[in-house]
């Protein structure tokens, strides 16, 4: 599957648009909002039928709209939407070839489970019994089809979800689009669901576009992520990427856990930069190819809180601080320790079996260290 | 300590209630009383006897002396034309302007307002004006169709603050969903927007049709002389124009039973909807807990054949 997914690498690089490419296009998509707020800005992503793409960021910026316009319930502004080369931005939401599952299932309350699931074929012109026997056919994959005759409300969350499901997988949609579909799921269910989820699209081999806030979710589910903030797309990238090279600050900072020291370049061999900051951290980082830069222009770095190793290193190193331990956070398989160094804040996450041992360290200076390979270079 | 206080509390709050029930229904016992006073009694207390029904029989037979029951009948009749007819409007007309506030529109506010007005402005003015109105422009005023107008819109703003509610519960996505999934507007209006909030608008009915059919204000001014009057009317013309007879008891109590009835009624109506619902399978606590604890099956997907992914 990976051989079919185009990386842009982020929201300047847009692929040009190739007419009647198969998959789905945003190219330049816009939306602004009646005075003036842009919704979704510029945005341009590829997606291929079989993938599973989750669109991620905080509230408010733009990912929701975007899944919204490419069902046809919001108008972009500007940009086009092209499946399989053929545009469906002048097209209604009845006449696309997309289903939405809503934020919170959004059932007909006054039909019941095999109602729901047969509307759309109903819709269709299908025939009385064609559509029973599917709808019924259907509520049997995720597993329902002895509550066929209940209505949504007799039903727990996690079942009117599968109920939601089965209502847009009857009608044979070309791509799936799942606004927070585990978000009215309590935490156990949304982590079963995550599999269950994962596991029919791969069956169904169906397009499915996934909006959430939730970064784990994400990671967990996405062949892709396409991290949003502010309108803009910050970084499409697989989920290993995102979370271990994040491109700037606001991926850093919002896929969480992450050291960001602010720098300037202090000293430059090659392709190998010495980052000091105003507290003298020194920090080394391989910048790519694309992104070389001058002793003195500014430089911002992230190091995950993970790739952190307590103890080790010596005084003044480089890729080495001596810091303060505020407070011990014991999370079970982890410890997460959060420090402080000339007024700066540090993670680090050591495995576990350590609490006993850092348990009351508050006020002790330990020392860290990371390789310079965990280092990541930020981008702006 | 405490428990004395709260005592007191509890039995003060008690008291407070029951004089409360007091004054709302204490009129319409009394009257309803009243209206069996026997031939030795008057129209107030003491209750004299014997208990007996003949003020009401004197409501439908006009036989017996002094009955009104011609005038009754067909004020009677004529008050339920123009309630039922009221309702009809207030409902079709409220509805249609709560649809309107779904979304925010430029002037939103200020036509808020302007519908609510007709709920301030005094019954008696509106009366007096739509028959100035009417009036200069030469055209008479009648029960039909300028009362009917003045309780409409009287109506109106009651039943679009009923309907204003049911689209504050109303949640927007199931249109959207019924969109996605092939439906166009109207099919989409019809399927799912209507059935879902026709209980608001037999509430608009409602209120439409007991509006008016209490109505005075907006009507007395209107008439024209020679139609049948509506029953507060005919009531009041009663009082005014002839001795107070006991059987105007038994009609103020005949018209407060039936608007009770259609109260009633309705609510009967909501709750053997919701008996039918329930017995049509109440949720299996036991399924629920199943998902709950994890203990339910997958999903299935070998099985099924829709499983068809866009071929290329």
């Amino acid at each position: 599957m990976s051989e079919g997914i185009t990386s842009t690498g982020g929201a300047a690089a847009a692929a040009p648009p190739t007419p009647n490419r198969s998959g789905l296009d945003l190219i330049n998509l816009t939306k602004a909002f009646p005075g003036g707020t842009l919704a979704v800005d510029d945005v341009n992503l590829h997606v291929d039928h079989g993938e599973y793409v989750v669109l991620l960021g905080p509230s408010g910026c733009g990912k929701t709209t975007t899944l919204r316009m490419i069902g046809g319930h919001e108008f972009p502004t500007s940009g086009q939407i092209l499946l399989d080369g053929q545009s469906l931005v002048e097209l209604p939401p009845y006449k696309r070839p997309t289903t939405t599952v809503f934020q919170h299932f959004a059932l007909f309350p006054h039909r019941s489970v095999v109602e729901n699931v047969e509307f759309g074929l109903k819709m269709t012109g299908v025939s009385k019994e064609e559509r029973r026997k599917k709808a019924l056919e259907t509520l049997q994959m995720v597993g329902l089809e002895t509550l066929a005759e209940r209505k949504p409300r007799q039903l727990s969350g996690g079942q009117q979800q599968r109920v939601a499901l089965a209502r847009v997988l009857v009608t044979n949609p070309k791509a799936l689009l799942l606004d927070e579909p585990l978000g009215d799921l309590d935490r156990l269910l949304q982590l079963k669901m995550r599999v269950e989820l994962r596991n029919l699209q791969r069956q169904l081999g169906l397009m499915f576009i996934h909006v959430t806030h939730n970064q784990e979710e994400s990671l967990s589910m996405a062949d892709r992520i396409v991290v949003m903030n502010d309108a803009r797309i910050q970084q499409v990238d697989d989920p290993l990427t995102i979370a271990t090279r994040p491109r700037n600050e606001h991926v850093a900072r919002f896929m969480g856990d992450n050291n960001i020291i602010r720098g300037t370049v202090s000293e430059a061999q090659g392709s190998r930069l010495v980052i000091t900051d105003a507290n003298g951290v020194k920090v080394s980082v391989q910048a790519g190819n694309d992104d070389q830069r001058a002793v003195g222009a500014a430089a911002n770095i992230a190091v995950r809180a993970a790739a952190v190793t307590v103890g080790g290193g010596a005084a003044g190193d480089i890729n080495s601080i001596d810091t303060e331990i505020v407070f011990v956070e014991y999370l079970g398989d982890l410890v997460k320790l959060h420090l402080v160094a000339g007024g700066e804040r540090f993670l680090a996450k050591v495995p576990g079996d350590q609490y006993p041992t850092l348990r009351g360290k508050e006020g002790d200076t330990v020392r860290i260290c990371w390789k310079e390979e965990d280092v990541q270079l930020l981008a702006d | 300590m405490g428990g004395v206080r709260k005592r007191i509390g509890t039995w003060g709050l008690a008291t407070y209630f029951i004089i409360f029930l007091l004054f709302i229904y204490g009129p319409m016992i009394i009257m309803a009383v009243l209206s069996f006073q026997g031939r030795y009694g008057g129209i107030t207390f003491p209750f004299r006897g014997p208990f007996q029904g003949s003020w009401w029989q004197s409501l439908v037979d006009a036989n017996v002396p002094g009955s009104k029951a011609d005038e009754i009948s067909r004020s009677a009749v004529q008050s339920l034309k123009l309630s039922a007819a009221a309702g009809a409007v207030t409902s079709i007309m409220a509805f249609g302007l709560s649809m309107a506030f779904r979304r925010r529109f430029r002037g939103d506010g200020i036509a808020f307002y302007l519908i609510m007005l007709a709920l301030m402005t005094p019954g008696f003015l509106v009366a007096l004006g739509t028959q100035l109105f009417w009036k200069s422009i030469s055209w008479p005023t009648a029960i039909w169709p300028t009362a009917l107008g003045t309780n409409t819109i009287w109506g109106i703003p009651f039943g679009f603050l009923v309907m204003l509610a049911v689209w504050n519960r109303y949640d927007d996505h199931i249109e959207e969903a019924s969109r996605d999934l092939g439906a166009n507007q109207l099919t989409t209006f019809r399927e799912v927007t209507l059935p879902l909030v026709w209980t608001g608008i037999f509430g608009c009915f409602l209120f439409g049709f007991t509006l008016t059919w209490n109505d005075y204000d907006r009507t007395a001014l209107l008439l024209n002389g020679s139609e049948a009057v509506t029953l507060p009317i005919q009531i009041f013309a009663q009082t005014q124009f002839s001795a107070i007879r006991p059987d105007l008891y038994a009609l103020g109590s005949a018209t407060t039973g039936l608007s009770l009835l259609v109260i009633l009624a309705a609510l009967a109506i909501a709750m053997i909807r919701m008996k039918l619902a329930a017995k049509s399978g109440g949720p299996e606590k036991a399924a629920i807990r199943a998902e709950e604890t994890g203990e339910v099956a997958g999903f299935k997907v070998g099985d099924a054949p829709t499983a068809a992914a866009s071929g290329d």
